[in-house]
């Protein structure tokens, strides 16, 4: 990542929020980060953090109708939150591409995957003649690993495992040769064999494309077998962005800290309790004032501190060029220290 | 295994036949979910089952509860049988084992309150005494971390992670002496999981359980587990202590399987000697011949197709059903320190 480049894709201040019978839901509040050719980003946070409600409005998906969304997302330097429908579906699929959780219900049950993958071709190069259609689409599937493609190309998706199904979907989201390919929880429908098969593909796809790749995640296992870049989501915030070796040593939100602390981990053979965040997450309708984190908070400074007043902003903290949304991060930095999670 | 012996399964079975129907209107095909599982849980120790999906792994624990009768075999609780018992006998025999299932929403009644919910076992069993049940109600509510002052409220108050200290309040109602966990903690947030699995601990040594504890993911089972049994379609591939078993894995799956579970630490990235498998697990209605993992396996001979290895233990003590069990430990993915 070099700091001159131009990002190929920057969100810039962005905000969902829906409107329900219960009130207003702040989904996504305030979210600003630059991503740069061929690298890998990893979005974390439990669920209702916010990542996917993100990572749908780079796409513009969500429903304008409950949603409102205010901010800049520039892919290309075409703002896609205000640019018309025709211009939105010229980057989508050939600029960015999504692929989702659930590859069944991502596919047409009532089409073969050839056909799948090449409606995603054909969009693009209305003037494709069938012989060149089929050729991108066969080169697609080899080139995701599907065994005896001249074959499958004519069958339907239920007639694939979940692992291959996956591959499909890939393979549509690749076949234009997007920039930026935005993959919501991969692999989290998966076991984790074919999880590590789906993983090694990505990477390699990443090469050989040069492609930038926004993955989101709730498993941290995920994130430390391919991250650059990790984005921690906490309530519609980004609590922390740190490359991935500074987050897993040096976290600098104590949420990083429970969050890593949580993880019952491979390595760990040592009967004894976990670390714990207390209570559960919050409520996207009635946030907590001041640093939506606090109620859960091990080092919040308690009543009327600049924790429960003063809502955090981002910056940078340490030596790692990490940036921290807490206001206590240098001095919790040095309190708890490298690796202190562990403990 | 010196210790006592809480729970043991001989050779279970269970078949399901497939909804085609061959001639004479007889199921030609059957889904073999559990095809001759045996371990021992010992007292006061927890047995973890890891497997993919589909390994039977679930199966496996309706079956040793009886909440679906096996096709053959045996579950012994403290020596008795439990599949040759019936009526009020195995009634009985439930107040000392008890289950809690993954998904906190659908296994919570939404029209009871946490009180009912809490009591129904005492009920259900006829040992409800309205007065007294009230306090035993807050007294479990206290015991797994939830606030007894809530015991008029509803689950849909709750949040997933104190939904499932609901249920696990009520596995605990009639002090059982064998819990059996479903994927207890697979459907909540890594943080709220770290709290479940904490008080699951807590309570086994509080309460001198015996846990078998299923789940996919094997850093939580490594967590928890004294023992693991590691399932491939229907069978245990391998058996053992959880240190043995995750250090120096004997059955070429369980080396797999673990090399594919995620590093925790990035530093550990592109370790050498990363094991990938090919393709998907075979289906179940129609395993291979011999060895069931021979079609995935790296090492597989002609010997593997045609006799099926049997669980037992290899030269150096390891319980594993291989002919060719690995020798040289697991070197990656393991924690540095």
């Amino acid at each position: 990542m070099t700091e001159n480049s131009v990002p190929v894709l920057s969100v810039q201040n962005l905000r969902v929020s829906f409107d329900t019978q219960d009130g207003t839901v702040h989904a996504v509040d305030g979210v600003s980060f630059d991503a740069y050719a061929g690298e890998t980003i990893c979005i974390v946070g439990e669920s209702g953090s916010g990542k996917s409600v993100m990572a749908s409005s780079i796409m513009r998906l969500n429903n304008s109708s409950t949603a409102t969304t205010e901010g800049r997302i520039l892919v290309k330097g075409l703002d896609v939150l205000s640019a018309s429908e025709e211009e939105v579906r010229g980057i989508r699929g050939s600029e960015v591409a999504m692929i989702f959780q659930d590859p069944m219900s991502a596919l047409n049950p009532y089409f073969t995957v050839g056909k799948q993958i090449a409606e995603a071709y054909v969009v693009h190069h209305p003037g494709a003649s069938k012989h060149e259609i089929h050729d991108v689409v066969l080169a697609m599937m080899i080139k995701v690993g599907i065994p005896s493609p001249e074959k499958r190309i004519d069958e339907y998706p239920h007639q694939f495992s979940g692992g291959m199904r996956q591959r499909i979907v890939i393979a549509i989201a690749l076949i234009n040769n997007p920039k930026i390919l935005i993959a919501d929880e991969p692999t989290t429908a998966l076991d984790v064999t074919v999880q590590a098969q789906i993983l090694d593909l990505m990477m390699s796809l990443q090469k050989e494309f040069g492609m930038t790749i926004i993955l989101i995640t709730h498993d941290l296992g995920v994130v430390a077998e391919v991250a650059q870049d990790v984005i921690v989501m906490y309530a519609g915030h980004i609590v922390e962005q740190s490359h991935v070796d500074a987050l897993f040593h040096a976290p600098t939100h104590p949420y990083s800290w429970g969050l890593l602390g949580s993880v019952a981990s491979y390595g760990d053979n040592k009967r004894g309790g976990l670390v714990t965040i207390s209570g559960s997450p919050p409520s996207l309708i009635s946030l907590a004032v001041g640093c939506s984190f606090h109620p859960r908070c091990a080092h919040s400074k308690g009543e009327g501190s600049v924790c429960m007043t003063v809502s955090p902003s981002l910056r940078s903290v340490g030596s790692d060029g990490s940036r921290s949304a807490c206001h206590l991060a240098d001095d919790v930095l040095v309190s708890v220290g490298r690796g202190g999670f562990r403990s | 295994m010196s210790s006592e012996i809480a729970l043991q399964a001989v050779d279970l079975v269970k078949h399901f036949p497939t909804g085609s129907k061959g001639l004479l209107g007889r199921a030609d095909k059957n889904v073999r979910a559990v095809d001759g599982v045996s371990f021992t849980l010992r007292k006061g120790k927890t047995l973890g089952i890891v497997g993919e999906s589909g390994c039977g792994k679930s199966t496996l624990a309706r079956v040793v509860t009886r909440l679906i009768e096996p096709t053959s075999g045996n579950v012994l609780l403290d020596g008795v049988d439990i599949t040759k018992t019936s009526g009020k006998d195995l009634r009985r025999l439930r107040r000392q084992m008890q289950m809690i299932f993954q998904d906190p929403v659908s296994s919570l009644n939404p029209r009871h309150s946490v009180g009912q919910i809490i009591a129904m076992p005492l009920r259900v069993q006829g040992l409800l005494d309205e007065a007294d049940s009230i306090e035993r109600v807050k007294e479990l509510m206290q015991l797994v971390g939830l606030n007894p002052e809530h015991f008029n409220r509803y689950p849909h108050e709750f949040s997933g992670g104190q939904r499932q200290r609901i249920g696990i309040g009520r596995s605990l109602a009639l002090n059982p002496t064998v819990i059996i966990a479903d994927e207890p903690v697979s459907a909540l947030d890594v943080s709220v999981q770290a709290q479940i699995l904490n008080l699951l601990e807590r309570l086994q040594t509080g309460l001198g359980l015996s846990m078998i504890f299923i789940a996919h993911d094997l850093s939580v089972v490594r967590h928890i587990a004294d023992d693991v049994a590691v399932m491939y379609l229907g069978k245990i591939v391998e058996i053992g202590p959880a240190e043995d078993v995750y250090s120096r894995p004997a059955h070429p799956y369980t080396k797999a399987l673990l090399s594919a579970v995620p590093i925790h630490d990035p530093s550990e990235r592109g370790g050498t000697g990363r094991i990938r498998l090919v393709g998907d697990v075979p289906s179940p209605i129609d395993p291979p011949s011999g060895c069931r993992f021979r079609t995935r396996c790296w090492k597989a001979t002609d010997l593997c197709g045609a006799i099926e290895p049997p669980l037992q233990a290899d030269a150096s003590g390891r319980i594993v059903a291989c002919h060719f069990p690995e020798e040289t430990p697991l070197t990656i993915g393991k924690s540095p320190e």
